[in-house]
């Protein structure tokens, strides 16, 4: 599934002016930088609660589709600034990481 | 091709720049994107432990046809045991830096499984150098 797609499905806020023609190819979520720099792969949506600007460069090293922030969570100019000019689409939500990774993967599983 | 990069211990707002940088570089030199992946990996974390816990280093990459070549050179506190900060989950991170999602404990052995030879030397209160090849 497309980013474009899922946006369209789930009413997510968009923080960034990024490509949303990439595939989703997974999901990963940890607040943990390593634990993502190890173990997600390329194209993965990452749901987190961090939204300082190094999430933006784990994002972009590791080409992941989007960056997902939960509980109301938004991120700071300096992280918006660096996802506009890297293209990491950041997006943003109320809900609660349990609840947003359930959707998100819901919604692959019916792809 | 050789380049080189500074690093600057506790500048977190630039932690991973020069990686992103030398990722680029591979990219153009048409690497096989499996090994760019596990490079990235091993080299973002070693600039970031420079950025956490040392106060200044430079990153060094040599690439020729057979291979990446990664050295990271850091002056700072050094590592008292190699064998243990290489353990999964130990980790002598402030508890500022923990906040930010770092301090897992998991950048040694991130860069132990994405390289091909590693070799890390420290010097109490002098510095830490960080060496790997990742083959072609
Ligand atoms: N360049 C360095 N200079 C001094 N100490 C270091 C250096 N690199 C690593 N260490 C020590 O080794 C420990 C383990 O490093 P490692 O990268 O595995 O975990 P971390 O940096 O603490 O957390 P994470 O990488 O998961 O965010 C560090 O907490 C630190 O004590
Ligand atoms: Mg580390």
């Amino acid at each position: 599934m497309k980013v474009s797609e899922l946006l369209e499905k789930l009413q997510y806020n968009v923080f960034s002016k990024a490509d949303t023609d990439k595939e989703i190819t997974a999901g990963y979520a940890s607040d943990l930088l390593s634990d993502v720099m190890g173990n997600s792969s390329e194209g993965n949506i990452w749901v987190t609660m961090q939204t300082h600007k190094n999430v933006v460069a784990v994002a972009a090293l590791k080409e992941l589709s989007a960056v997902i922030f939960t509980n109301s969570n938004i991120p700071s100019d300096e992280s918006i600034e660096a996802a506009n000019e890297e293209n990491v689409l950041l997006l943003g939500t109320s809900k609660g990481t349990f609840e947003v990774c359930g959707e998100i993967y819901n919604l692959l599983e019916s792809k | 091709m050789h380049l080189e990069y500074k690093v600057q211990g506790g500048n977190f707002s630039k932690a991973g720049h020069a990686s992103g940088e030398i990722k680029k570089v591979l990219k153009q030199l048409n690497v096989n994107p499996m090994v760019i992946k596990r490079i990235v990996v091993a080299l973002y974390e070693a600039e970031v432990n420079i950025v956490a816990h040392a106060y200044e280093g430079d990153i060094i990459v040599d690439i020729d046809d057979s291979k990446v070549h990664v050295v990271l050179n850091d002056s700072g506190p050094g590592i008292p045991s190699i064998e243990r900060a290489m353990e999964k989950g130990y980790s002598t991170a402030s508890p500022l830096v923990r906040e930010m999602g770092f301090g897992a404990g998991m950048g040694l052995p991130n860069i132990k499984k994405n390289t091909d030879e590693l070799n890390i030397k420290s010097v109490v209160g002098v510095g830490t150098t960080v060496d790997f090849i990742n083959y072609l």
